[in-house]
């Protein structure tokens, strides 16, 4: 019964969806208040709709229902009650389903939050993300219904892919579709400027914390699960410009040019095409990363299943969201007078060079990820674009890009001074030059970890100086309590930027420091000791352990540093008896940002492992500096001038005075 | 600086940038791609030593030997072999009668390889085996419904 009524739901919410995608578009059009004044409370019960739907199927695999399709072929009774819940979104119809959640939770977000916005655009926006509801609430019932009972029930379910029973299932995905999603939102909102032919300042301010809101979790998303296949797959890599993984980074390179895009926007008024433009692309380029990841055109751990009939309506979703956004953009975007001048060296034209830069970098992903694709479809040739193919065209674009970005921070608005920036942040060159004569001559090693860790530090040390200046000012000998006074009257969002870059160095920094690891591949037996970078690790033991749905063998290690223990791990090979499926836990412990990595597999003779062991200094950088990066985002989030509101109480002060406005 | 130059400027840059990514991109793909066959391709078409490619197969029964963390093997389409060298770890599903994919460069006689991906999962084998036991003659549709999940991560 709770099953029918999850199902029930879902074709409710897809009604109220198309109600909701046509009247408040029609009040618009007749600019009839009454019309638009549906749009918010349809959305609001959409999302309550779409909710009880999701809670009835997670009620479904939480109870073990094996009447369900679903059910039976992603759970087990024996299942850890964490994958019961988390596993919902371990699977197509599921994921599918969280995917329509979150779009209709940021459909109810901006119901709530837009009340401050001007009447037709806030309709217009909850119109067109019903359209996108629609859409996929339509393709969720036709082609992959989590809700299609068995004829004749099993006993037992065939479990969850071992790969997925991990905690990182519980944080990935729904961080990454928070991202992923969020995007739907600035897409709405270009698509409703365009509508309502509101392409101004105002709009930037009310779209901007959305787009920080989606890149913020898209952030993290794409942090955690690169950290999840890197403890998972057992041999420490971290980044495989895997196609699954580009189709997250191409978004979140879209969504990053947008939020610089949307600050020259908002502050002034220049780059409106472009905005809107970004906002478009950025979304296609998610609804195409969900084509890539589901239509199966791919071979993945992400593709969970091939039927060409999903592939063909997730297609046909995009042709037209993408189609009918770029024809609305093509129709209205030339009737936009050119915005604010400035010169070329100023922080806009820098900015212009940020987004100039990353949708190349976006181009070139593009172009590696679905070069391959197509070249199969129309010659057959099979071929795979790797690493080196984005090492090559990726990394060049982005370093200079990291160079430019301390000198930025510092340029004024309108029109800058080049060399006085430059000067500013003459400490920060001073300190990356150093790091690289230290390291070079402490290290010596790869040529271009001293480089990139050069470019780390001056990038981490550049990312401040702005705030530094703005604090200290000229005089050197401030008196403490005035640099407070002026460290607290800086805008939140100067910090936020600060943190933000400083992020990318810190990921940086790890980046570079996998030129000092070190590795080994051995056999080892109780007793044996692997020296790998400065500690060696003795392999103390080898056991058997059993879990609730698995048998492991594990391996007892302790790491010593010249002579005393430090920490123990336990790396292990976990064995699946329903699916027949082994997968390796691998022992990881932190030391200093650096991690000691082991992995094993059974070895040829029992009573020895396969062990894979790497000492990986300052790993741990490259997630931390996308946290620190998301923390960024999240500080300029809080910035007065983004709080909910603030945009009406500063238009009133401005109707009251008007020379004092903006 | 006029209005007129200010563009100018800008779309100036822009070719450079946008410019110097194609460039990047031709170049990389000219030296940075990797072709994939299947076993009976690779003797077909004759390629030169030397060569990098990836070639997808299954394992062939009684051709795996170890010796120490090298093991040497043969990937088969059932009509035609390819021997592999490879040093390094293996994957956990990797054995003889499985699917696997390798990436390495051919020698002489056979191929030294860097990478070696095998399934995921029981149930699924990766599509570029398939692919190449379809092109052999050798799969059965009826009995590899599923196959979905390949390398990646």
């Amino acid at each position: 019964m709770i099953v029918e009524t999850g199902h029930f739901a879902l074709v409710l919410a897809l009604a109220l969806a198309l109600v909701n995608a046509a009247v408040p578009l029609w009040g618009v059009a007749t600019r009839d208040q009454r019309l638009m004044a549906v749009a918010p409370s349809v959305a609001l019960v959409g999302f309550f709709l779409v909710a009880l739907s999701y809670a009835a199927l997670t009620y479904a695999h939480v109870t073990s229902d094996f009447s369900l399709v679903n059910v039976v072929e992603n759970s087990h009774s024996a299942k850890p009650l964490i994958y019961k819940i988390t596993g919902v979104w371990g699977d197509h119809e599921g994921s599918m389903l969280l995917w329509i959640l979150i779009l209709s939770l940021f459909g109810a977000a901006v119901a709530v939050s837009g009340r401050a916005m001007p009447r037709d655009l806030h309709a217009a926006v909850l119109s067109v993300q019903s359209w996108i509801g629609a859409a996929f609430l339509l393709f969720i019932l036709l082609t992959s219904n989590p809700f299609a009972r068995i004829a004749n029930p099993p006993i037992e379910g065939n479990d969850l892919n071992p790969l997925l029973q991990d905690p990182g299932l519980a944080i990935h995905p729904p961080l990454l579709y928070l991202g992923y999603v969020g995007l739907s939102i600035t897409f709405s909102f270009a698509a409703a400027a365009l509508i309502c032919g509101r392409i101004d300042a105002v709009w930037a301010r009310l779209v901007r914390p959305w787009i920080l809101i989606a890149w913020v979790f898209l952030t993290l998303g794409i942090a955690m699960g690169s950290y999840w296949a890197y403890y998972t797959l057992g041999w420490g890599g971290f980044w495989f410009w895997d196609p699954v993984e580009n189709a997250s980074l191409m978004p979140w390179l879209a969504a990053t040019a947008l939020l610089h895009s949307a600050t020259v926007m908002e502050k002034r008024e220049a780059l409106r095409v472009w905005t809107i433009f970004l906002a478009i692309l950025a979304f296609s380029l998610s609804l195409i990363g969900t084509f890539i990841v589901r239509s199966g055109v791919l071979t993945s751990v992400h593709a969970f299943a091939n039927d060409p009939r999903r592939g063909v309506f997730i297609l046909a979703i995009l042709v037209f969201f993408i189609g009918g956004s770029l024809l609305l953009f093509a129709l209205r975007a030339n009737t936009l007078k050119p915005g604010g001048f400035f010169a070329p060296i100023s922080r806009e034209g820098t900015l212009v060079l940020n987004n100039l830069v990353l949708s190349t970098c976006c181009a070139t992903v593009f172009i590696g990820t679905l070069y391959p694709l197509a070249l199969e479809a129309l010659t057959g040739e099979k071929i795979s674009v790797g690493a080196p193919f984005f090492n090559a065209t990726f990394v060049p674009l982005f370093l200079p890009l990291c160079v430019v970005m301390p000198i930025a921070q510092n340029l004024a608005w309108k029109r800058g001074d080049l060399l006085g920036s430059m000067q500013r942040l003459f400490f920060a060159f001073a300190c990356g030059l150093a790091a690289m004569l230290v390291l070079f001559a402490l290290r010596g090693g790869p040529v271009i970890s001293v480089v990139l860790a050069g470019l780390a530090i001056y990038t981490i040390i550049g990312a401040f100086t702005d705030l530094a200046t703005r604090i200290f000012g000229r005089a050197t000998l401030l008196k403490g309590t005035q640099a407070f006074t002026h460290a607290l009257g800086l805008p939140r969002s100067a910090y936020g930027t600060a943190l933000a870059h400083a992020g990318i160095g810190l990921s940086l920094l790890g980046l570079a420091a996998t030129g000092w690891g070190a590795q080994k591949i051995m056999a080892m037996k109780p007793g044996d000791v692997a020296r790998v970078g400065p500690y060696d690790v003795v392999l103390e033991s080898i056991g058997p352990q059993s879990g609730p749905n698995y048998t492991a063998t594990v391996a007892h290690m302790a790491i010593r540093s010249g002579g005393t223990e430090v920490a123990g791990i336990d790396p292990a090979v976990r064995f699946y008896p329903t699916r027949q499926m082994s997968r390796s836990e691998a022992g990881i412990k932190t030391i200093d940002f650096g991690q000691v990595y082991v992995g094993i597999s059974k070895g040829d003779t029992a009573g020895s492992v396969d062990a894979r062991l790497y000492w990986k200094p300052l790993v741990s950088l490259i997630w931390f500096g996308a946290i620190v990066m998301a923390c960024g985002g999240l500080c300029s989030l809080s910035d007065r001038r983004l709080r909910v509101g603030v945009a009406r109480r500063v238009r009133k002060v401005a109707a009251a005075a008007p020379q004092a406005a903006e | 600086m006029t209005r007129k130059r200010k563009r100018l400027a800008l779309i100036l840059s822009a070719l450079v940038v946008l410019g110097s990514g194609l460039g990047l991109v031709l170049y990389a793909l000219r030296d940075n791609i990797v072709f994939f066959y299947g076993p009976s391709e690779v003797l077909a078409k004759e390629l030169a030593p030397g060569t990098r490619l990836r070639i997808g197969g299954l394992v062939k029964p009684g051709s795996l030997t170890h010796d120490g963390m090298t093991v040497h093997f043969a990937v088969t389409d059932g009509k035609r072999d390819i021997p592999v060298i490879y040093s390094g770890p293996l994957p956990d599903l990797f054995r003889e009668g499985q699917g696997v994919v390798a990436e390495g460069v051919l020698g002489v006689s056979g191929m030294t390889a860097s990478t070696i991906l095998a399934k995921h999962d029981e149930r699924y084998m990766p599509r570029e085996v398939v692919d190449a036991l379809k092109k052999a003659g050798r799969w059965q549709e009826s009995t590899g419904k599923s196959a979905g999940i390949g390398g990646g991560s």
